[in-house]
């Protein structure tokens, strides 16, 4: 058994010494056609990786707004046929965010948000920026840190304290390179005490500059800046992700039942879930990274039929050879064995060198757009294995051409 | 256990017929041959061409199958024969001479000895490949042109090197056609009496000519003649190769001296 593996083995080592040695003997033929192969292969590589580069930086990006993170907006109100738009129902108090945090326990942590734009004043400068009314958990549930300073805490938000934590462009804004924490800066015209600095969390998904803000109690902004009895939003952390949905409908049918919502009334409230944010890009820049393999894989085609053309080329050209050794007796499978060889040995080099190329390709695209493309094991081992069956599949009409040839006729052949 | 008996004929042909369709004509170029070869044996096939003696020579190598008759070669039909049987028979029992030398090019010498064995089942392994491919490059007087590629050796030289790949594998049979078509008259008699020595060694030789001098070193001559057999004559007056060999030799020392 181990004999009868062993002169398969030595056979197909053999053929394959032959294979090359035809293929060094037309080097530049050889590195044309494998060009073919190594441009589908390198496009889909590279695709493949700046795709999955650009789903990773969104999905970074989506996920630092928070783990599992869910928004309870209000509603739009209809007053005599005029809609006010999202955010401007008077229906969500401060009782329905307690209500959520004691009554559902897939809930983590919740913060009641309220906000207003405001312009602060300090250090003899001014600015125009946003406040932001949340509770003491809304750092836990941002997974936002301090790089100062600290958070307010459930006192300061019984007592609507004066106490505001900086965001890090705000601080800069204001104060410069001076540490903001300790200094005092009036928003509109009260002024409040930084107690804290937000670390620098870049620009959200839609772009805005997430630093550029003042995190004070909500108390404190419902009472003090902008005077609501009701909240806009409500910031509620979910215990995991699998939890999302359920957390959401629990969410929703303990809001309509206390707002007393019956059957056919739509909501009052609108909840945004960070999770189908996230699935619905994820499956977009999927579509995306797809159709862009696709493209690369029809070039990887092509250059499966040059290979296939190159390798008709050579049967016909070599055709007195092939008759030589079917004449000394040669098998046919022999003849098929090593033309296939040597298309596969084409297109696994073209691919090899492909790989390397689009590896090569990903990285300067990071460089030049200043972005980090994704190279991963599961692309390169798909192009190899793609490329090696492109060989055969290319390579397997023309070998059996060749192994079918008539040696008399292929003796003769000039 | 009696020992196998071996079959006194190596070629056996009962009314053998070749029969070719070219496009919507029938070319009927074997019409029924008879023949037998035993061991030890070194034939001429003569004929004008068209006589089908070519046609004749693809069969008995197996390179083609007959469309008629029955063929034994060693005893077995080869009619009966699938490509991958008359692949193998090619390579065990037969050896090829072409006119065209038909050499790989780019190949050195011996590895184009090497050939049949690489083809060979079971496998030689590639020392034996290597020593047995030197023996015969060294029987046909060529052991120091190992290395050279086709094109740097002359014709005559070039046919040894065919030669010894036909001897390589130890056929039982060697088919020639036309080995001294591409060659002058002295690289002929050389060539003649290279394929004399191998005949007396054992070894039956089946030739296609069409000069009656080149005839003239084997045991039998046979002359064909559309496609049938018109005369089978053994060789009385055989020339002798070596001999003619030394003769010219010793002319061209005394031109020399002159």
């Amino acid at each position: 058994m181990s004999n009868l593996f062993q002169i398969l083995f030595i056979r197909s080592w053999q053929t394959a010494l032959i294979a090359l040695r035809a293929l060094r003997r037309n080097k530049l033929r050889s590195c044309l056609t494998a060009l073919g192969i190594i441009i589908g292969v390198a496009s889909v590589v590279a695709m493949v990786a700046v795709g999955n580069g650009a789903k990773t930086r969104i999905t970074s990006q989506v996920s630092a707004l928070g783990q599992n993170l869910l928004t309870v907006f209000a509603g739009s109100r209809h007053t005599g046929g005029v809609n006010s738009g999202l955010g401007s129902a008077s229906t969500m108090t401060i009782a329905d965010a307690q209500a959520l945090a004691r009554e559902i326990s897939d809930i983590a942590a919740v913060s009641p948000e309220d906000s207003a734009t405001v312009q602060a004043i300090a250090n003899g400068r001014n600015w125009s920026t946003t406040a932001y009314g949340e509770s003491p958990d809304y750092l836990k549930i941002r997974d936002w840190k301090l790089t100062a300073g600290s958070m307010f805490t459930d006192h300061e938000i019984r007592g609507a304290a004066k106490v505001a934590v900086i965001g890090s462009k705000t601080a800069n804004e204001l104060f410069g390179p001076l540490n903001p924490v300790g200094q005092t800066v009036r928003l509109g015209t009260i002024p409040f005490v930084i107690i804290g600095l937000l670390e620098s969390k870049g620009s959200g998904m839609g772009g805005q500059n997430q630093d550029d803000r003042f995190i004070i109690p909500y108390t404190t902004a419902m009472k003090r800046i902008t005077g609501d009895k009701f909240l806009r939003s409500i910031n509620v952390e979910i215990v995991s992700s699998d939890r999302m949905d359920s957390g959401e409908q629990q969410i929703t049918s303990l809001l309509r039942q206390r707002h007393r919502l019956t059957g056919d009334q739509s909501d009052d409230f609108n909840i945004f879930n960070q999770k189908e944010i996230a699935d619905t890009v994820n499956t977009i820049s999927n579509i995306i990274t797809l159709l862009l393999g696709s493209v690369a894989g029809i070039s990887l085609v092509v250059g499966g039929i040059g290979i296939m053309n190159i390798m008709l080329v050579s049967v016909t050209e070599r055709t007195r050879e092939i008759g030589i050794r079917i004449a000394v007796g040669a098998q046919p499978g022999d003849i098929r064995l090593q033309f296939l060889i040597e298309a596969v040995t084409l297109s696994l080099l073209g691919g090899l060198i492909g790989v390397l190329c689009g590896v090569g390709a990903s990285k300067l695209v990071g460089v030049v757009a200043n972005f980090h493309a994704i190279v991963s094991t599961g692309s390169i081992l798909l192009a190899f294995g793609v490329s090696s069956a492109i060989g055969i599949f290319f390579g397997f009409y023309p070998a059996t051409k060749a192994a079918a040839l008539n040696p008399i006729d292929a003796l003769r052949y000039e | 256990m009696n020992p196998p008996v071996k079959n006194p004929c190596i070629i056996q042909l009962r009314q053998l017929v070749k029969t070719y369709q070219t496009g919507e004509v029938e070319v009927r170029a074997v019409r029924g041959v008879t023949l037998d070869v035993a061991r030890g044996e070194f034939v001429a096939i003569m004929g004008a061409s068209g006589s089908g003696k070519s046609t004749l020579m693809n069969t008995l190598g197996c390179l083609d199958q007959p469309t008629g008759g029955e063929y034994l070669l060693d005893g077995v039909a080869v009619a009966k024969l699938n490509r991958q049987e008359l692949a193998l028979l090619r390579n065990q029992k037969l050896g090829f001479v072409f006119q065209g030398f038909n050499l790989l090019s780019r190949t050195s010498a011996l590895e184009n000895v090497e050939l049949p064995m690489f083809y060979s089942h079971p496998l030689v392994p590639l020392r034996a490949r290597r020593q047995r491919a030197m023996e015969a490059l060294e029987k046909v007087g060529l052991g120091d042109r190992q290395r050279h590629h086709p094109s740097q050796l002359s014709g005559g030289q070039q046919q040894r090197i065919a030669i010894a790949r036909a001897l390589v594998n130890r056929p039982e049979l060697v088919l020639a056609d036309e080995p001294t078509g591409n060659l002058d008259t002295r690289t002929s008699i050389e060539i003649m009496d290279l394929f004399q020595q191998l005949n007396d060694a054992g070894i039956t030789i089946l030739m296609v000519t069409h000069e009656l001098d080149i005839a003239a070193y084997c045991k039998r001559v046979v002359v064909m003649r559309d496609g049938q057999i018109v005369s089978d004559t053994r060789n009385e007056n055989r020339r002798t190769a070596a001999h003619e060999l030394k003769l010219l030799n010793e002319a061209e020392q005394k031109a020399k001296l002159a």
